[in-house]
């Protein structure tokens, strides 16, 4: 069973529709891409599976649970919200690390504050604090990061500041990941090394959702193409076919364009 | 020479009372002002629009007035056009008097201080909130005040120390601060007349004030120095 399933969303600001009916699911583990020009709706797209923007229709779900409903979703309280959101991370073109707190609290702000709703919080605070710690510290060595943890943002590379907002993400351990352009803001040198990291994450199996510009990784990483125009899903596919063999003309001549 | 000697014992214990006075006055205005800013500016940015528009208004009267018309209405106005008094006619109703009226005026110059601050913090600071679970008031007070704070502590230090100043306009309801101390030596006071000395010396008491004030802020400046924003 898939473990995303997205269907039928419909977005739009003011009179111009940007989303026109997305419908597209995720197997477990897999990764998926999504490309298409700018102002084809893939950052939308991604803003509505995130609750960053509300999507007028449409639904979600992840591993069973419907996270978006757009019959019931003004319905539910800002706790229910929380709950679903979480089970996605997103990691986002710009970052986005809160400056006065060092990496570590960085990763581990949202869990101890996660971690205050527990019922035997107060009884066990020390021993569930260690935890988070441990696990913050365990992820920013996945992520080559051991040597910083009492750094504060403005003191690292944006290589190093996108490696710290993945590992923040991936501690609340949301079911799907998303990346929302994650190196569209790096310089070309640093690009590499973020996409390391998503490929060393797609390798364990990291179910995970990428909205990028960079094509020939999108093509190595991904097990699944998704190709956005005009706000709909002009083509889909695994990665290989819909690279070497697309069908639509948009898609060619989408790829012809980043080509020359 | 040997007569200013002869004055200043006095001349400074009068002062000191009338420049505990003024501390008094600076420190509840910002005790009543810097909370009060907080809830103006969030009014001022509601996205209820009639409530935006009315504190924008009501910012807009007390910055663009004197605060002297202000001290002048909020004192007399109750007596003379109410018929009720409510303030009384001692030092300490003059007091409370100019307190408000520091109060609101601080507040509105303070509040959009305030809105300036956390407008400034970039949406994705809240964006990254969201996504991560953070509440509404976890965001307020666990990731954007402390931005905020470090944004505005070069226009408040620059405003309060305004204020300190400022609280001199008390005199014109006859507040017996430190200004009204200085000049009480000049139509005569504790057996001094005629003397100028006293009011000039009180430029030394602001001076040192705000020169205090200002090391303070530097010393706050610097210790959020280890972030940027």
């Amino acid at each position: 069973m898939a473990i995303l399933e997205v269907s039928n969303i419909h977005k739009s600001f003011g009179k111009t529709e940007v989303l026109k009916g997305i419908s597209f699911s995720l197997e477990k583990g897999n990764v998926l891409s999504i490309i298409g020009s700018s102002g084809s709706g893939k950052t939308t797209l991604l803003r509505c599976i995130n609750f960053l923007e509300t999507a007028d229709v449409g639904r979600i779900t992840v591993d069973g649970d419907v996270i978006f409903d757009s019959d019931t979703q003004a319905k539910l309280s800002a706790k229910e919200k929380r709950d679903k959101q979480l089970k996605i991370g997103l990691v986002f073109q710009q970052f986005n690390l809160f400056p006065q707190y060092n990496v570590l609290d960085n990763v581990t702000l949202a869990p101890r504050l996660r971690a205050k709703e527990l019922p035997d919080y107060k009884k066990n605070k020390k021993q569930i604090i260690a935890e988070i710690e441990e696990k913050a510290k365990a992820l920013l060595a996945k992520m080559g990061l051991s040597d910083k943890l009492e750094n504060y943002p403005c003191e690292l590379s944006g290589g190093q500041q996108q490696r710290v907002s993945i590992a923040r993400a991936m501690a609340l351990e949301p079911k799907i990941l998303f990346f929302d352009e994650p190196t569209s803001a790096l310089d070309p040198e640093l690009t590499g090394e973020i996409l390391k990291v998503i490929r060393e994450l797609a390798e364990e199996h990291m179910t995970m959702v990428i909205v990028t510009h960079e094509m020939s990784f999108a093509k190595d990483v991904s097990d699944h193409i998704v190709f956005m125009d005009q706000g709909v899903i002009a083509e889909e596919g695994r990665a290989d076919e819909v690279f070497d063999n697309p069908q639509s003309e948009r898609l060619k001549a989408f790829l012809n364009n980043i080509n020359t | 020479m040997s007569q200013f000697f002869q004055q200043f014992p006095t001349v400074f214990a009068a002062l000191n009372v009338g420049f505990f006075q003024t501390l008094k006055l600076f420190f509840c205005t910002l005790l009543g002002a810097l909370p009060l800013g907080l809830i103006i500016s969030f009014g001022s940015m509601s996205k209820f629009k009639p409530l935006s528009a009315v504190t924008r208004v009501f910012v807009w009267i007390v910055r663009g007035t004197p605060l002297m018309i202000q001290l002048l209405i909020i004192f007399f106005f109750p007596g003379l056009v109410w018929g009720n008094p409510i303030w009384g006619g001692g030092e300490s109703g003059r007091f409370a008097a100019a307190t408000v009226a520091f109060i609101i005026n601080y507040a509105c110059y303070f509040s959009e201080i305030y809105r300036g601050g956390i407008q400034s913090i970039p949406v994705g600071q809240h964006e990254a909130s969201q996504v991560l679970g953070l509440t509404k008031s976890q965001t307020f007070f666990r990731v954007v005040l402390l931005q905020v704070i470090k944004r505005i502590v070069p226009p408040m230090s620059n405003e309060i120390i305004t204020l300190v100043k400022d609280t001199s306009l008390a005199r014109i309801i006859a507040l017996q601060e430190i200004i009204w101390a200085g000049q009480s030596f000049m139509k005569g006071s504790h057996g001094i007349a005629g003397q100028i000395w006293p009011l000039f010396f009180t430029g030394v008491y602001y001076l040192l004030f705000s020169g205090i004030l200002t090391l303070l802020f530097n010393k706050l400046e610097k210790k959020l120095s280890y972030f940027k924003v």
